[in-house]
């Protein structure tokens, strides 16, 4: 005769180990930081290599110029750079009852990122405890960091967060848990056929986790003669203008839009617009790797500004 | 993750924690209709996997203190943070300060054009950290807009 066992949630009586209280009360506190950031804005990729630091690191730029106030966190716990592309040198961080404190830039822009925990520029992150079975735990444990970076930093009243989360569909899918609300997401790709099949399955990804404001950004969109200033094709596949990249994702995002609303925020649209594109000019890379401002007159400038133009329409009435 | 004691269909409480300090976990639980003790063993990688949640079996005696996690597992990580006990006038000499900015001030900025207001904040946040001043209100805008000529602003 079988045994009757009740189960796990026939079982309804407490076992005193507290761990889902635990969990909550990590939630609560990660509202309650998030719940003084008015708008938070991912940068993200299916693709690696495509500038996703780039791109976030010169949008906080933009946006802190514009006198808002702005925190720029790079969830790239393993491969951090946006430290260095802001001009940040590491420094010891300072804590209290309110968190940990951010780095900041010159400009005021606030900053948390692996590269402040290291010990020096060229240390990998690595973990005090031994690595057994480690391809079980680390997952959990980087999720874990970037929680503690998003809830015990004192970022304090921020206008905008600006995440740059690391390559990898799998990445979004786990920042996704810890933002309750994400104001825009953009999808940064190249104009590689490669690159654009990656980023669309982290665009039907986004589509499905219900996040409205999705805009993509087209990095390395030709590449800027450091004589003359012309701009010419950097890939020889270049699918071509704008108007043909958006038509190749919209067969992509228009297959299942039905589902967003789970989210508490309105249906996904049925395309998903370029926001800005962004041609490879050295002297820009060259700056952003000195954590320098972009050069005048360099056509990166202009494209960030469109960029910021077309998150206005998300960030009002913050930016006017 | 529970325990019933199958002869009473009870829930198992959780009675005591032990940390061996081999990375593996004994936690105890009994039952309370009829007494009877289980111990719960894991290995290294369960432990791990269970503390690399932020949590502790059985509860917390104290409260989760800031970057907890961070500061406990990476290697490092725990020597590049200096506690301030206190207030800004605990913080190290040559710790940045960091300017806030009070909500009647943050208005008044708003009220700058947009493509001067990041010029116009900087030369504020400036202004407060030469002088030590952590919070930039409407009156300390007001003083440095006195001292520093910039009327208008």
């Amino acid at each position: 005769m079988k045994r009757q066992i009740r189960t796990y949630a026939q079982a309804t009586e407490p076992a005193g180990t507290e761990l889902v209280a635990q969990i909550g009360a990590q939630a609560d506190r990660l509202l309650a930081r998030l719940a003084k950031i008015r708008s938070t804005i991912v940068v993200a990729s299916g693709k690696g290599g495509v500038g996703k630091s780039f791109v976030a690191a010169q949008l906080a730029r933009a946006l802190t110029d514009r006198g808002l106030f702005v925190g720029a966190l790079d969830a790239d716990v393993n491969g951090p750079s946006l430290a260095r592309m802001l001009g940040v040198s590491p420094a010891r961080l300072h804590l209290d009852e309110r968190g940990v404190y951010p780095a900041h830039t010159r400009a005021g822009c606030a900053l948390m990122s692996t590269e402040l925990l290291l010990e020096s520029a060229d240390s990998p992150l690595r973990w005090r405890e031994p690595d057994v079975g480690g391809f079980v735990w680390q997952s959990a444990l980087e999720t874990g960091m970037l929680r503690e970076f998003l809830s015990d930093v004192h970022w304090g009243d921020l206008d905008a967060l600006v995440i740059d989360l690391p390559p990898g569909t799998d990445k979004i899918a786990r920042i996704l848990p810890l933002l309750p609300r994400i104001t825009a997401m953009i999808i940064v790709t190249t104009p590689s056929n490669v690159a654009n099949a990656a980023v669309a399955r982290s665009l039907r990804q986004v589509r499905e986790a219900g996040v409205s404001n999705v805009g993509i950004v087209c990095n390395m969109d030709g590449y800027v003669c450091a004589h003359c200033g012309a701009v010419s094709p950097l890939f020889a596949d270049t699918p071509g203008d704008e108007d043909r990249r958006e038509i190749a994702y919209r067969d992509d995002i228009a297959a299942k839009s039905e589902n967003a609303p789970e989210r508490g925020i309105a249906a996904v649209p049925a395309t998903v617009s370029t926001w800005a594109s962004i041609p490879f000019d050295p002297r820009a890379a060259a700056a952003t790797d000195a954590g320098c401002s972009l050069p005048a007159g360099s056509p990166v400038v202009a494209a960030i500004d469109q960029l910021v133009t077309r998150l206005q329409s998300v960030l009002n009435p913050v930016l006017e | 993750m529970k325990f019933l004691c199958v002869g009473c269909d009870a829930v198992m409480g959780f009675a005591e924690r032990e940390l061996p300090g081999d990375g593996t976990m004994t936690a105890v639980f009994t039952c309370p209709a009829c007494g009877r003790e289980v111990a719960m063993l894991t290995n290294p990688m369960e432990t791990q996997l269970v503390a690399s949640l932020g949590v502790k079996v059985g509860g917390r005696t104290v409260e989760e203190q800031p970057f907890e996690l961070i500061r406990g597992s990476v290697a490092g990580g725990g020597d590049v943070f200096e506690d301030v006990p206190t207030g800004r006038g605990d913080v190290p000499e040559d710790a940045p300060l960091r300017v806030t900015w009070a909500a009647d001030a943050t208005e008044r900025l708003n009220r700058v054009p947009a493509f001067v207001r990041g010029m116009v904040k900087r030369i504020y946040n400036d202004y407060a950290k030469e002088r030590g001043i952590g919070t930039i209100t409407t009156e300390v805008m007001d003083r440095a807009r006195s001292e520093l000529g910039l009327e208008g602003m």
